[in-house]
């Protein structure tokens, strides 16, 4: 066992895990932030995919260790209090989910994408850049046009802080 | 139309929580008290099980116990068993195996549960069952159908000798040959529909909790029809009698079938939280959910249509060999029986057609419907085989359909079905339009010049869905009644929940069915509470799938609410002093017409609460219920054309454009049902391109994860240029006709047609990755 200290959603934390713990156990297990998912056992399908010191990671593949000392914001720490992140909006209003599964690990994907591209997309680089979140519902149409119109949102609420 | 009503592209209401990471799945819940499951599973396609040895994991930290399969016979849970029955040709029962929880005696396909280990906590449990010992005696293995049911092949279950699991057919053999003796010109095609993992985001998952004082079960579970799976577990699995188990569904991420049927895993989570007496919580990795959720497709099939001179259809004749897995899962057999031949006709006016399907037994996961569940393999043959006629008979595709497309309406098939409403010119003309059909061989002769083969493909679908009149199914081997229920509770201040027996794993039904109420009632849907997925709470229901939520259970809904209705106008007119036949409601007013005189429906509601004023003789309380039964299947039609590009350098398939038109009676939010349209197709086309569940000749699987199966990724596949075309669906009063499995039945057929067209010839099966391409293409 382990002791990991790291920040989570903005709250420092400290948490006793077995030095195997993956970090989406821990943040699943020991702190009950449910919303980031585990979909497969090989890191293909992004559903656990984070933020670590803002860059997008799939949780699965990191040890709960190796994350001591960061900063990890999950789905439930992107909003700002009732108000939905742009991303979050626009997946809602796009209809860019329907079994919600693979949703929170997409927005934290795509948030980054975004962040990384300066907002300057197109459908082409959006869909390369998703390749490693997977959907079974949605069939990626409306993914991709959640991400184009949230990208437009990002660089209008930028602008405004 | 309100704002929030019938045609309303209204954004979700559950959507808050799944874009929070506020849903609450399966794996999310915890219990007090709460022990992990992990199953030991056969490495072995066909195998003895001569002996397991727990003592030293029983000593393992953490252990709470490890049970086997001959406890769970012993202690008389039942077989897991198919609630559909078919009858063989020779009129002879279909060939049911015997199927327990876990393997006491015999393994049949690799991830069959042996045993379980209990522990406290996940890694424990997985950390023990690595320390027991169960020693196999490898059996001689067949792992695909040609092997199955060769002379002296290994047999799987001795109720099933020859690995057959019943021989059947439909239609007029006799007919069909003299259809043949006059044709001018007869096609043939052979083709594969390959074997698909239905892969919800999801994994499987279950929690179930014994309360030792009262005798009851509460089961969590990744269910799409969580009353029916309370029934099976009640009435054949003697796990506890119904009024003593709870089956809970909450968020389920995902189903496309696999999630409709009762598994070995929750059935032995009930029976194990029994022997523990703690609560017990198994959820699967993705690598037991490709080892043991059921699969799809699996068919061979031959197929040989008539034509006469003129070009019109004479006949059809198919014979089909289908896998169906180690065992018989739930609904197995219908899929390529009623599921699958009754759809042969497609959107065809063909005089006569005769299908013979032949099911057996392998070494592989079972298979069972999965999205489409036999509508997709009947689409696929037929339009694949109207291609190949057209290219034959020296014709335009789109023209050999139209010339035969079913016009007049109702139409009675050859296999069962009737028709009751469709304009497939309508569907077709659209498609057509959409991708500019007309200027495709200019586009062809451009992208030859580039050293590209372009393609085009179409598919014109249709499907039945709703499934169906229960004496109907019935009278064809259901076991169970294909009805649904809704309640409607109007509270005492007006807010409005309606319980239904349909269950949302993605398709938004707490949004649509909300939009009906808004409908009826003129109130904003953030009035309107959807309850779903608990047997505690809704009185009954046979769940999600079919695309039957909102024919049936939405249907269920109107019923229900035109009761409340009646009632509500009742109070109102005794409130407002007028007749009951001059109210109507408007905005959630109860009207006098003609007059300025109103009542807002929560003041009805309280009036029927309080009851202090009701008219003579009525009941308090404003709460409804209604059964619906339909009176026949829906039939969602419509055209997808596919326009690709190979390289002929790489094989590899690209996207220029993908259409579809469809036919699903009226749209109550337009914007869910063009999502799932949206997945279905990428289901089809992944099953086209990309998806394979494989084999060895050991039965082992080497396609069971996410690194070997491909999954169609964002990069994989177009946008997709959606249109409508509806005729209202004149079997139920919303007119409606479902939507969640189109996609994934007509679109396979559309690329494979669409790559042909561009290769130049026919011999190419699914998927056609790039390699199958490039092979196609050079030899």
């Amino acid at each position: 066992m382990s002791t990991v200290k790291l920040t989570v959603n903005g709250k420092a934390v400290s948490v006793d895990v077995e030095d195997r713990t993956l970090l989406v156990h821990l943040l699943r297990e020991s702190l009950n932030l449910t919303g980031t998912h585990v979909g497969c056992d090989t890191s293909q399908c992004g559903a656990c995919v984070v933020h670590i010191d803002g860059k997008a990671v799939k949780s699965c593949t990191v040890l709960a260790g190796q994350a001591a000392g960061c900063n990890v914001t999950t789905i439930e720490g992107l909003s700002k209090g009732d108000e939905l992140h742009p991303m979050q909006a626009a997946f809602r209003d796009n209809h860019g989910l329907q079994c919600g599964y693979c949703t929170p690990g997409m927005i934290m994907s795509a948030v980054d994408i975004v962040h990384r591209y300066g907002g300057k997309l197109d459908e082409e680089t959006v869909r390369h850049e998703l390749e490693g979140n997977i959907c079974r519902c949605t069939g990626y149409h409306n993914i991709v046009k959640s991400v184009l119109d949230a990208a437009g949102r990002m660089k209008v609420s930028q602008a405004a802080e | 139309m309100g704002v929030e009503g019938i045609g309303a592209s209204v954004v979700r209401k559950e959507d808050r929580r799944f874009t929070t990471g506020k849903g609450r799945y399966v794996d999310d819940i915890k219990l007090q008290g709460m022990t992990h499951a992990h199953f030991i599973r056969s490495p072995h396609a066909h195998a003895k099980v001569k002996s397991i040895d727990s003592s030293a994991a029983m000593k393992m930290p953490g252990v709470v116990g490890v049970l086997t399969g001959q406890q769970i016979v012993d202690d008389k849970v039942g077989n897991l068993i198919c609630g559909w029955a078919i009858t063989s040709k020779d009129g002879s029962p279909m060939k049911m195996g015997a199927w327990p929880a876990m393997a006491p005696e015999t393994v049949r396909f690799v991830g069959q549960a042996v045993a379980v280990v209990i522990a406290e906590t996940k890694n424990q449990a997985k950390d023990a069952a690595e320390a027991v010992v169960v020693n196999y005696e490898e059996l001689p293995v067949v792992a695909d159908i040609r092997s199955a049911l060769k002379p002296g092949a290994p047999q799987l279950h001795p109720e099933a000798p020859g690995n057959v699991i019943y021989d059947w057919h439909i239609g007029d053999e006799g007919a069909v040959k003299d259809a043949f003796g006059k044709a001018a010109n007869v096609v043939t095609l052979e083709l594969t529909n390959n074997r698909l993992v239905p892969n919800a985001m999801e994994p499987r998952a279950a929690i179930a909790e014994y309360d030792e004082a009262e005798e009851h079960f509460t089961l969590y579970t990744t269910s799409q029809n969580p009353h029916v799976a309370r029934l099976v577990l009640s009435a054949f699995y003697n796990i506890a009698p119904e009024h003593k188990l709870r089956v809970i569904a909450p968020d389920v991420g995902g189903g496309f079938g696999s999630k409709i049927y009762i598994y070995p895993e929750e059935m032995v989570a009930l029976w194990a939280s029994k022997k523990v007496r703690r609560p017990v919580k198994w959820t699967g990795d993705r690598t037991e959910a490709f080892l043991t959720d059921a699969h799809g497709r699996d068919h061979i099939s031959k197929a040989e249509m008539a034509f006469d001179k003129d070009n019109k259809i004479l006949g059809l004749r198919v014979k089909t060999h289908a896998n169906l897995g180690a065992y018989m899962s739930l609904f197995s057999s219908s899929v390529p029986t009623y599921l699958y031949a009754t759809l042969l006709s497609g959107q065809y006016n063909i005089p006569a057609i005769y299908a013979e399907v032949m099911t057996v037994y392998t070494n592989t996961t079972p298979v069972d419907a999965y999205r489409g569940a036999g509508r997709p393999e009947a689409s696929y043959l037929v339009e694949r085989l109207m291609e190949t006629a057209a290219r034959q008979l020296k014709v335009d595709p789109a023209e050999l359909r139209r010339k035969n497309f079913i016009t007049q309406f109702p139409h009675q098939t050859p296999v069962i079905m009737a028709y009751d409403i469709g304009d497939f010119g309508a569907s077709l003309d659209a498609s057509m339009k959409a991708i500019d059909y007309a200027g495709f061989p200019a586009r062809k002769a451009k992208a030859k010049a580039e050293g590209k083969l372009r393609g085009i493909g179409v598919s014109c679908y249709i499907e039945a869905c709703g499934i169906a009149p229960s004496k109907a199914v019935g009278s064809l081997g259901a076991g169970v009644g294909l009805w649904e229920s809704a309640e409607i509770r109007v509270n005492p201040v007006g807010t409005i929940e309606v319980l239904t027996g349909s269950h949302s794993h993605g398709q938004g039904h707490e949004t649509t069915f909300a939009q009906l109420i808004s409908e009826r009632l003129g109130v904003p849907i953030s009035q309107v509470q959807i309850v779903h997925g608990d047997t505690d709470k809704v009185q009954f229901g046979m769940g999600t799938y079919g695309s039957r939520s909102l024919a049936v259970g939405g249907t269920a809904i109107i019923k229900a609410m035109e009761k409340v209705e009646a009632k509500a106008k009742k109070i109102a007119a005794h409130q407002l002093e007028a007749s009951e036949n001059d109210i109507v409601i408007e905005n959630g007013e109860f009207k006098v017409t003609g007059t300025d005189k109103s009542i807002a429906l929560p003041m009805v509601a309280l009036a029927a609460y309080t009851a202090h004023n009701l008219p003579d003789g009525m009941e308090p309380g404003l709460k409804e219920t209604a059964f619906y039964d339909p009176t026949n299947f829906t039939f969602p039609a419509g055209t997808y054309i596919c326009e690709i590009e190979v390289d002929p350098a790489t094989g590899k398939t690209s996207f220029v454009n993908f259409v579809a038109a469809d036919d699903f009676g009226r749209l109550i939010n337009p914007m869910i049902v063009e999502g799932q349209v949206h997945g279905g197709l990428a289901q089809g086309i992944g099953q086209a391109l990309l998806e394979h569940a494989i084999y060895d000749a050991n039965g082992q699987p080497i396609t069971a994860s996410f690194m070997d199966y491909t999954m169609p990724r964002a990069d994989d596949l177009p946008s997709f240029k959606l249109s409508h075309t509806p005729t209202l669906c004149p079997g139920n009063p919303l007119g409606v006709k479902g939507c969640g499995e189109a996609g994934a039945i007509g679109s396979s057929a559309a690329v494979i047609n669409a790559i042909t067209d561009a290769i130049g010839h026919n011999k190419l099966e699914m998927p056609a990755t790039p390699d199958r391409v490039w092979h196609a293409i050079h030899g």
